[in-house]
């Protein structure tokens, strides 16, 4: 196959992978999977990728960086003062103290979500994402629905996660055109008095931190149990 | 580049579709095409701005009709043809017909730990003083080059007010030509929804980063 072969389209692919994920994993491989194993024994072959840096690579995001990350920055921030002035003031300082640093990270600012402003980020040039903090990004961050509407109609893609504001609030959109990569810090949900760090990091989604979501609340959490 | 990569603004696509306890990657060929991408790209025979625009210049079609890890392999393997890397054939067949082009620095699986935690800043120091300051109004240029920009259309020729310094950066419409990486500063420049999108908007005000070059005072 060549490189411009004509595609099935995002969903179709995911369809099919989903199946061979399961299934026996020789003989129903996708094309997708037969074309990606040609060019990484191609690619073996030339010389030009170890193939266990490959599955370094692979489980570092798979499993070690994600949005508990970027949940433990918030936690912090909403319990320590001292830290929370750091993070606004320097975010890759503070954020690096935690160790979340380097690739798609070098350089951070966050931005405080307060009852009257809102804050929500996108790339609607290509997928720029925190990686340090919130890990690799889901497959509706980088897709042209929430690309082209972000920064048109930001309360109607949050009405989709959801979320409506008051019509009070002052929406703020954040496009990452640069190597700059924004983390929202949510307000703390109300009636989490006395929590701990580590309590008030389980209410702290991923899509808060992007802007689209707000956290959880200790009564969602009490749902969740149930 | 005026392409369909730049989609801010863009309407009829459709509702967002957040996927519930997503996974990570959706098929076994993302991890490794994901893979792929970061350790060929770390032998640095091109930069973050030519991988890019190698994205942003694939067909518009197939461009739009590509999940993201499908546009991050096909800018991968037009990368790699473009310098010479691998030919038709090899992606063809997946076998080599040619000698590997040397030298280069393959990433070493000891090494991506490493690699990872140190990223790649962008940030460079230069000579002089930045033009503009927190709080001045500023008018962005309507430009339209043909190669990569950073200035998405949405925000050409509209007035706003710079909010952020970040210092100079590495310029991607310069790197991105290959002739070198002519930092120049970084600012966040704040737009109100209306300058943007008269009354058609549900946003107070958008941010974008902009480099010295795409701003003139207004």
């Amino acid at each position: 196959m060549n490189e411009k072969a004509p595609n099935a389209g995002h969903r179709h692919e995911h369809d099919d992978a989903a199946d061979h994920d399961h299934g026996d994993g020789g003989s129903e491989l996708s094309e997708m999977d037969l074309r990606v194993r040609a060019l990484e024994s191609l690619l073996v072959e030339k010389g030009y990728v170890d193939p266990q840096a490959l599955d370094i690579l692979i489980e570092t995001y798979e499993t070690k960086v994600g949005p508990h990350n970027g949940a433990r920055v918030v936690a912090k921030a909403w319990t320590d003062p001292e830290f929370k002035r750091w993070l606004l003031t320097d975010a890759s300082a503070a954020i690096a103290s935690l160790g979340y640093t380097g690739r798609q990270g070098e350089h951070m600012v966050a931005l405080e979500n307060t009852p009257q402003v809102h804050n929500m980020v996108v790339c609607t040039l290509c997928s720029c994402y925190p990686w340090p903090v919130l890990g690799l990004p889901p497959v509706w961050y980088k897709s042209a629905p929430y690309r082209s509407r972000a920064v048109i109609d930001p309360r109607g893609v949050m009405a989709e996660f959801g979320v409506r504001l008051p019509d009070s609030v002052e929406v703020r959109v954040w496009d990452s055109t640069a190597e700059i990569r924004y983390l929202v810090l949510p307000e703390r949900p109300a009636q989490t008095e006395g929590w701990s760090e580590a309590q008030l990091a389980t209410l702290v989604t991923r899509d808060s931190m992007i802007g689209t979501g707000l956290p959880a609340t200790p009564s969602d959490i009490v749902q969740r149990a149930s | 580049m005026n392409g369909v990569h730049d989609m801010g603004g863009a309407q009829n696509f459709g509702p967002v579709a957040p996927e519930p306890d997503e996974p990570r990657f959706h098929a076994p060929w993302e991890r490794r095409a994901f893979a792929l991408t970061l350790a060929v790209g770390s032998a640095r025979r091109w930069n973050l701005d030519q991988a890019r625009s190698a994205r942003e210049s694939l067909p518009p079609a197939q461009y739009l009709a590509s999940s993201y890890y499908r546009i991050w392999l096909d800018g991968l393997c037009a990368l790699m043809l473009e310098r010479g890397m691998v030919t038709r054939e090899e992606l063809a067949d997946g076998r080599m017909h040619e000698p590997p082009a040397r030298p280069f620095g393959v990433l070493a699986a000891d090494k991506v730990t490493a690699v990872l935690a140190r990223g790649g800043s962008t940030a460079r120091a230069v000579a002089g003083e930045a033009r503009f300051h927190v709080g001045d109004a500023v008018r962005t240029r309507e430009i339209n080059p043909p190669t990569h920009t950073r200035l998405p259309r949405y925000c050409r020729g509209k007035r706003g007010t710079v909010v952020m310094l970040h210092g100079a950066h590495v310029f991607p419409d310069a790197n991105a030509r290959g002739t070198g990486e002519d930092p120049q500063w970084l600012y966040t420049v704040r737009f109100e929804g209306a300058e943007l999108w008269g009354a058609d908007t549900s946003a107070t005000a958008v941010h974008v980063d902009c480099w010295e070059p795409y701003l003139e005072r207004a």
